[in-house]
């Protein structure tokens, strides 16, 4: 049998939550004073979580690489959270959140995980509310709803096009409350280096601060890794330039199993890539395909006039438009889910339609929605025969108190006005569904070490829905971790202040100290970043929108390559005792290089195409991913034995009792 | 396009500082302001020579670790943009740009452009935030309609990035924008007018201990917020201020 063991409680799927809080053990207010918790990582899931178990009684620790909390990358999320609230009366419920979450995952999640999250979500929304969160209301000063892609309900609620924003800042809130109170002490500009095991349990981490260089033990009686995703491994991507997988990676080392990590999200609405010299790729919120159309030229030869730039957009007539997603996906169109939509961009690129110099982009139009927001604008204010220069000018202000910020951060980038021309858009990855394997407690397989947020693997499967990620967070922070957590510390209330002066943290801050030294010692050629970039290349073309197995033996190939050669010539300028930016990027993309291969060698074994993971052998006479649940419907976990290609396996059978296994159909 | 940068480099706290020119070529006008220093400390690396730390993350203007006085203007001379979101397509070849850390005594130079702000944490500690419990058991979200005009103002304020522009702008070095951004986002809502008279003063005591200067009204933060807070918050906290201190 696996080692794996999900805890997954018994009974019926609604009851089982309910349950499994009423059965675990739960220690004393008076104990909880003398039980330590390190949190690593501030945003959504590590910032409600650090909150939380201050506000019971537990001491905490918080560790971020930025100057402050609440610069987290939760921040950047844009267009809103979900929540079966059903306001709009829409026939939206907790069942209906969580098989849309199943079905747009692609049916590799874990039910009874996904139905406690949308449980959950309610009480989310009543949670931020109270804390002072500013959604966006409707007249009647009640909380406004738009819909996100993959659904059919209106479930999703914003703050505008900065809901990531206002969550955070509310997380943080709470998180000043307890820090005031003394209950929580924030390490900022900190980076954990590695986990420390005693007697096979986590009982803290080695951290660097990034300002004096010195390198600290820290200790507690668990571990919360809630330290983001991995999206950087592809260089390019919506991530900060900071996030990194080093906390989840080291934890991976130790013994926590890595699930998935091929499972990656290439979100199909972001600015196309400019130029060589890029760093970053921003998001254009999915909840601009609310109202904007995606279409290319019907044409090839438009497509190439407006490559050459002898062509307009707004000069190809309606009939000479294809709006490929109404096209191929009449019941969804334009919000079908993320991952359908992209490659649905790619394959239209691919085969000579894309627009922009490079060929890889596609557009994102409002003119109707400007038009159509125009005339109801005009009617409701009694305006009888509007001219059309007059509802395009109504139709503009509705659409810019709508998505304002976006459109201005798209001009501000692009230097041009997408009230006037469509945007381009391409996709980007953004998002990762992998991450550290947990149970139904949120623990990975490492005793004490718990994994929040984007650094665990449970709830998304192949696939995020939108507005699913803010959701996660904040329900794997602020209820469910406060209960779980306590199941297991409820053994330690007697285990006393856990010291740093043993030989454990002796001898994992020495591996620390030595791996650093060993990045100076190379006194290469090659900065950094050199060996950021070519990663990001092989992981974008081979282990990118679709992948076919010579591709990945090849990227696993050149992945191991590039690891030796960085090890080999890195260069690294400065002094490991000072602030030291160069440095801070070295440690991150080492952890990238072995990642990457791990990534590759479980897209290689995964041989099926489901979600974001598109396997050119595994497709539908008419290019739709085509799954195998005979043979894949499961979990890889991945166990670290040396390296990452040697990684070994163990599967967690999913099981499927409330939702029928269907063919994903947005048609 | 070529360019003649002025940078301020500095060790660390301790050290005195002082500028130091630089060249850079093959600058396009796509790139960002951000990008460019890429390219600068890419230059520098190969040289042998320490680059330039400087605070940035997320590069869209939203997390608020990007600074940098460019040519004395905070996030430099375009408006509504932090640093990250500035396209060299503003600057001209041949340019010379001038690159400083923000100034304030309230935040000391780490190193090179990289400046501590957590000034601004101990304010947010002091009272920003709403006593409630986050163990769910609130009310209904719905249970308390809030005017639309309210909450939306809330939100604007709520929008507030905390990179502390407003302070390098400010001739005196004051805080009172960022401030009042946060006290007016509670102010304007019904779950935080219980606390309102505790949290300003707190707050604002907070502010004056960090060594913050006052504010005079010259309304250059507001100008140089790359969120466009505005002054009304300033407004909105004298009087929370007022109406907290006579009460006591």
């Amino acid at each position: 049998m696996s080692v794996l063991e999900s805890k997954i409680p018994e009974g019926p799927i609604e009851k089982k939550w309910t349950k499994h809080k009423n059965e675990i053990n739960l220690v004393n207010p008076a104990n909880k004073r003398n039980i330590d918790i390190i949190v690593v990582g501030t945003g959504l899931a590590g910032g409600s979580a650090a909150a939380t178990f201050a506000e019971l009684g537990y001491n905490v620790k918080t560790f971020c690489y930025q100057d402050s909390p609440r610069r987290a990358h939760s921040i950047a999320a844009q267009g809103g959270i979900n929540a079966s609230k059903n306001y709009q009366g829409d026939g939206d419920s907790d069942y209906r959140l969580f098989y849309d979450t199943v079905k747009g995952g692609d049916y590799r999640s874990r039910e009874a995980n996904v139905y406690r999250l949308a449980e959950v979500s309610s009480n989310i929304i009543d949670q931020c509310v109270a804390q002072g969160v500013p959604f966006a209301r409707e007249y009647g000063g009640l909380l406004d709803n738009r819909s996100f892609g993959g659904v059919l309900v209106s479930r999703t609620f914003y703050a505008k096009g900065q809901t990531g924003q206002q969550l955070l800042l509310g997380a943080y809130s709470a998180m000043n409350r307890q820090i005031n109170r003394g209950k929580i002490q924030t390490f900022n500009r900190h980076e954990m280096m590695d986990l420390v095991l005693v007697d096979g349990k986590a009982r803290g981490i080695i951290a660097r601060n990034l300002v004096s260089g010195e390198i600290e033990r820290h200790s507690a009686h668990a571990v919360v890794l809630a330290s983001g995703g991995y999206g950087n491994v592809f260089y390019l991507s919506t991530n900060a330039m900071g996030s990194n997988v080093m906390a989840a990676w080291r934890a991976h080392k130790k013994g926590a199993f890595f699930a998935n990590p091929c499972f990656t999200q290439i979100h199909p609405t972001c600015i196309p890539v400019s130029g060589d010299l890029q760093s970053k790729l921003t998001l254009m919120s999915e909840s601009l395909r609310n109202d904007g159309r995606i279409w290319v030229p019907k044409h090839e030869k438009d497509a190439k006039a407006i490559r050459g730039g002898k062509l307009k957009p707004t000069e190809i007539d309606e009939n000479d438009r294809d709006y490929y997603l109404e096209r191929r996906y009449p019941a969804f169109g334009n919000l079908v889910p993320r991952d359908v939509a992209s490659r649905a961009a790619k394959e239209r690129c691919d085969e000579g339609y894309g627009v922009n110099k490079t060929g890889q982009a596609v557009y994102l139009d409002f003119k109707a929605a400007i038009e159509r927001y125009g005339k109801e604008k005009a009617f409701t204010s009694g305006h009888k025969n509007p001219s059309k220069e007059e509802i395009i000018k109504l139709g503009e202000e509705v659409v810019e108190s709508k998505y304002g910020n976006l459109f201005e951060m798209y001009e501000k980038i692009t230097d041009q006005n997408p009230y006037k021309t469509p945007m381009m858009i391409f996709p980007a990855v953004h998002y990762t569904m992998g991450g550290l394997w947990v149970d139904y407690n949120l623990m990975t397989t490492v005793p004490g070490c718990f994994a929040a947020g984007e650094a665990n693997f449970s709830d998304h499967g192949a696939n995020r829905l939108g507005a699913s990620a803010l959701m996660q967070g904040l329900a794997d922070g602020y209820f469910v971790l406060p209960y779980t957590i306590g199941d297991y510390l409820a053994d330690d209330i007697r285990t006393g202040p856990i010291s740093t002066e043993t030989e454990e943290f002796e001898t994992t801050e020495k591996a620390v100290k030595d791996r650093i030294q060993k990045m100076f010692d190379a006194k290469g050629k090659n900065p950094v970043d050199y060996y950021h970039k070519k990663l990001g290349k092989i992981m974008w073309d081979k282990c990118g929108m679709s992948r076919n197995e010579k591709e990945l033996r090849e990227a696993m190939e050149e992945i191991k390559e590039l690891r030796e050669d960085f090890w080999k010539n890195v260069r690294i300028t400065g002094k490991a005792e000072t602030k030291n930016a160069e440095l801070e990027k070295a440690g991150r993309v080492a952890d990238f290089l072995e990642l990457g291969e791990l990534f590759a060698k479980d897209a290689l074994e995964r041989n099926e195409s489901c979600g974001g993971h598109f396997r050119e052998e595994y497709q539908t006479e008419d290019g739709e991913a085509l799954r195998d649940d005979e043979n894949f419907k499961f979990v890889s976990a991945w166990e670290y034995v040396g390296n990452p290609r040697d990684a070994k396996l163990h599967k967690e059978q999913l099981e499927f009792e409330n939702i029928e296994l269907k063919t994903r159909s947005y048609k | 396009m070529k360019l003649k940068l002025k940078v301020w480099r500095q060790e660390d706290a301790q050290d005195k500082g002082g500028f130091q020119n630089y060249d850079v070529e093959g600058i396009d006008g796509d790139m960002s302001f951000l990008e460019m220093l890429d390219v600068l400390n890419n230059n520098l690396v190969n040289e042998g020579v320490d680059p330039v730390e400087f605070d940035h993350d997320c590069r869209e203007g939203i997390c608020g670790s990007c600074s940098l006085q460019i040519n004395g203007e905070p996030h430099g001379p375009d408006r509504r943009i932090t640093t990250c979101q500035l396209h060299m397509r503003k600057f001209k070849d041949g340019d010379e740009i001038v690159i400083e850390p923000f100034r304030a005594t309230a935040f000391p130079v780490i190193k090179d452009l990289v400046i501590d702000r957590s000034a601004f944490d101990r304010i947010q500690h002091a009272g920003g935030y709403i006593s409630v419990n986050t163990s769910g058991n609130t009310q209904d979200a719905n249970s308390i309609p809030i005017e639309k005009e309210k909450a939306d103002d809330a939100f604007y304020a709520a929008t507030c990035i905390g990179c502390g522009a407003c302070v390098a702008a400010c001739k005196n070095a004051s805080a009172m924008l960022f401030t009042s951004a946060k006290v007016s986002q509670f102010a304007l809502l019904p779950q935080g007018e219980i606390e309102a008279h505790e949290r300003v003063l707190e707050m604002v005591h907070q502010m004056d201990k960090e060594g913050f200067g006052h504010c005079t009204n010259t309304g250059a933060c507001e100008i140089e917020c790359p969120k466009g807070i505005s002054l009304e918050n300033i407004a909105r906290m004298n009087r929370e201020y007022l109406s907290a201190s006579v009460a006591g």
